[in-house]
């Protein structure tokens, strides 16, 4: 197997020394991410853990986790494909607008989720223009979702493809290879790391969205409650300690999904260590 | 399997890549498209692989036109400079390519690519990655990759150009003793006239666009068809409208009724060959070619004075 010889060989830093860029890197990390993330931990372990359990087993918790997890999945799965042909498109194709598409792209990271929250509500609500209502069910969960996630794909997939050996695609048609057997063979393999990437941020992002979801679901508990509301419920009706335990869940969830997205990247990726 | 490409006119935006342009690759030739960069020499290549669609004309391959056909079906074996190998890809699974997506066998696969990885020596290397390899392997893999479907042509761009000065001239022999035994028509592309005379039987010369001059390489370089064939395929002096070639001057120490005074300038010792660089009165530079031995009969120094006379000279009527 190949080892990640280059990555452990540092080049030598230019005038700062190692140690003072790593301890500063250490100390940033600590006191932005893992000073709050051991101080949930530890709010959510006094409830010792009979409670932690009772907590995380509550019926309302488990049906708004699964229901968390189960979207995130679906709408990492469609982003993997949409976002890829999305910065397929985006790439190789030469249309009139592709600077304003391209732009558009972005929208979804430029507005405040609460305000892409409010768009859904106007357009897909009670009082839908376009006569298709989806709110207060699990549809519009995956929709909001969509629509905040859009971005992360296109924008792992788009750089790859851009710096993808056009040649190599040459080679394969030369060799007989058709359109779909080049896509297949060449063209996907070598960007299956960067949409795991995307897949891996909107995954992440989709488990703990908060503003696009709590207006057109509803938050009806058992049917179109996300994780993040039930949370923001906990606490709202004065038990931190339940919000806290089902935010550790979560948040353990969450880490070993990406840490299993990352080793799948590696793999994918190991033909590229010399 | 001969090539013949007739007319063909290619441009990219007002650049005129290819003008009219026609040529005849024998079967079983080894032919170089030898011309400076922008000659149009590597889009010439690309269009008999449909690797780009020519504006005007047509391409025949084993008397066959194939002007309307995809590259996928001319049957081409294709070399890049840059060896475009499939990175994702170990060297057995890029030489196996062509023959995986014809559905050929197993043990048929297994054969053929063992029977390539020897022909260009890297049997031990099978399971390694492109990414592994030096610029010489990975290019030596290009090639079994291409040879792989017993392609009718062999087409190469500039297969050596980015390699360094030794691994290229080892290349260059291994690829002539290659043709010597399969014998498949093959057309290389280059900018280095030395490749082109070391390695080809024909050189078409190309020069904006257009093929000046076709030719054995002795042809081209013993009867160029103009000053531009004339000055590209090996150094030349030119005075007035002669062009001579460096080792066509004859350098004595003593004047007589032909030659002319001239001042040596710089003395290059290059192994057996000795270049003399001189400057005559009027400032004219020449640049003359001349063995160890008569350097040492003439005993040239810097700031002699010799006397120089052209032995053989070319003048072109335009």
């Amino acid at each position: 197997m190949a080892s990640n010889a280059a990555a452990v060989a540092a080049p030598r830093p230019l005038g700062v020394r190692a140690p003072v860029v790593q301890g500063l890197a250490t100390m940033y990390l600590g006191f932005v991410v893992l000073l709050p993330l051991a101080a949930l931990v530890w709010r959510s372990s006094r409830e010792g853990r009979h409670g932690f359990w009772q907590a995380v087993s509550a019926p309302e918790a488990v049906a708004a986790l699964k229901l968390t997890l189960v979207a995130a999945v679906v709408v990492a799965a469609i982003n993997a494909v949409m976002g890829t042909v999305l910065a397929w498109v985006l790439v190789r194709d030469r249309f009139v607008g592709r600077g304003v598409v391209n732009a558009l792209i972005d929208l979804p990271f430029a507005l405040p989720t609460i305000v892409a929250g409010l768009t859904l509500v106007a357009l897909y609500g009670p009082r839908s223009p376009v006569g298709i209502s989806a709110a207060y069910t699990r549809g519009a969960v995956v929709l909001a979702l969509l629509f905040v996630t859009l971005p992360f794909v296109v924008r792992t997939v788009q750089p790859t493809l851009l710096e993808l050996d056009r040649e190599m695609e040459e080679a394969a048609a030369s060799l007989g290879a058709g359109r779909l057997t080049v896509f297949r063979r060449i063209v996907l393999p070598n960007l299956v790391p960067a949409i795991l990437s995307g897949v891996a941020l909107a995954y992440a992002r989709a488990i703990g969205e908060f503003g696009s979801v709590v207006l057109i679901t509803g938050n009806l508990p058992f049917k179109t409650e996300v994780s993040s509301v039930y949370i923001y419920g906990q606490i709202q009706s004065g038990a931190p300690g339940t919000a806290a335990a089902v935010s550790v869940l979560l948040l353990s969830i969450s880490l070993g999904v990406l840490l299993l997205i990352g080793a799948v990247r590696r793999w994918a990726w190991r033909h590229d260590v010399g | 399997m001969s090539i013949v490409v007739r007319e063909i006119s290619k441009s990219f935006g007002e650049f005129a890549a290819l003008r009219d342009v026609s040529l005849e690759v024998p079967t079983g030739s080894l032919t170089a498209l030898l011309g400076p960069s922008g000659s149009g020499k590597s889009t010439l290549l690309r269009v008999i692989a449909g690797l780009e669609r020519p504006d005007t004309g047509g391409v025949s391959i084993a008397e066959e036109d194939v002007t309307a056909e995809a590259p996928q079906r001319r049957g081409v074996g294709f070399v890049f400079q840059h060896y475009a190998a499939f990175k994702h890809m170990t060297v057995y699974e890029n030489v196996a390519f062509g023959l995986r997506i014809r559905h050929r066998p197993r043990t048929e696969i297994r054969e053929r690519v063992g029977e390539l990885l020897r022909l260009v020596q890297l049997e031990g290397f099978a399971e390694r990655y492109p990414a592994q390899l030096s610029g010489g392997q990975r290019q030596r893999m290009g090639l079994a990759r291409a040879l792989a479907v017993d392609p009718k042509v062999l087409l190469l761009d500039e297969p050596f150009g980015a390699l360094d000065a030794r691994v290229r001239k080892e290349l260059r022999a291994w690829l002539r003793r290659l043709h010597d035994e399969t014998h498949t028509t093959t057309v290389i592309v280059t900018h280095d006239q030395e490749e082109a005379m070391e390695v080809a039987d024909r050189i078409a010369l190309m020069n904006e666009g257009r093929i000046e001059q076709v030719g054995t390489p002795r042809d081209l370089y013993e009867r160029p068809g103009n000053e531009f064939v004339m000055s590209f395929v090996g150094p030349v002096n030119r005075v007035g409208d002669a062009y001579i070639r460096p080792h066509d001057l004859e350098l004595c120490s003593e004047p007589n009724g032909s030659t002319q005074e001239a001042m040596v300038e710089r003395l290059v010792h290059l192994g057996f060959e000795v270049r003399v660089e001189l400057v005559r009165d009027d400032g004219t530079r020449l640049s003359a070619q001349v063995t160890r031995e008569e350097a040492a009969a003439l005993e040239l120094d810097v700031g002699q004075i010799v006397y120089v006379r052209a032995v053989r000279q070319t003048t072109f009527t335009s």
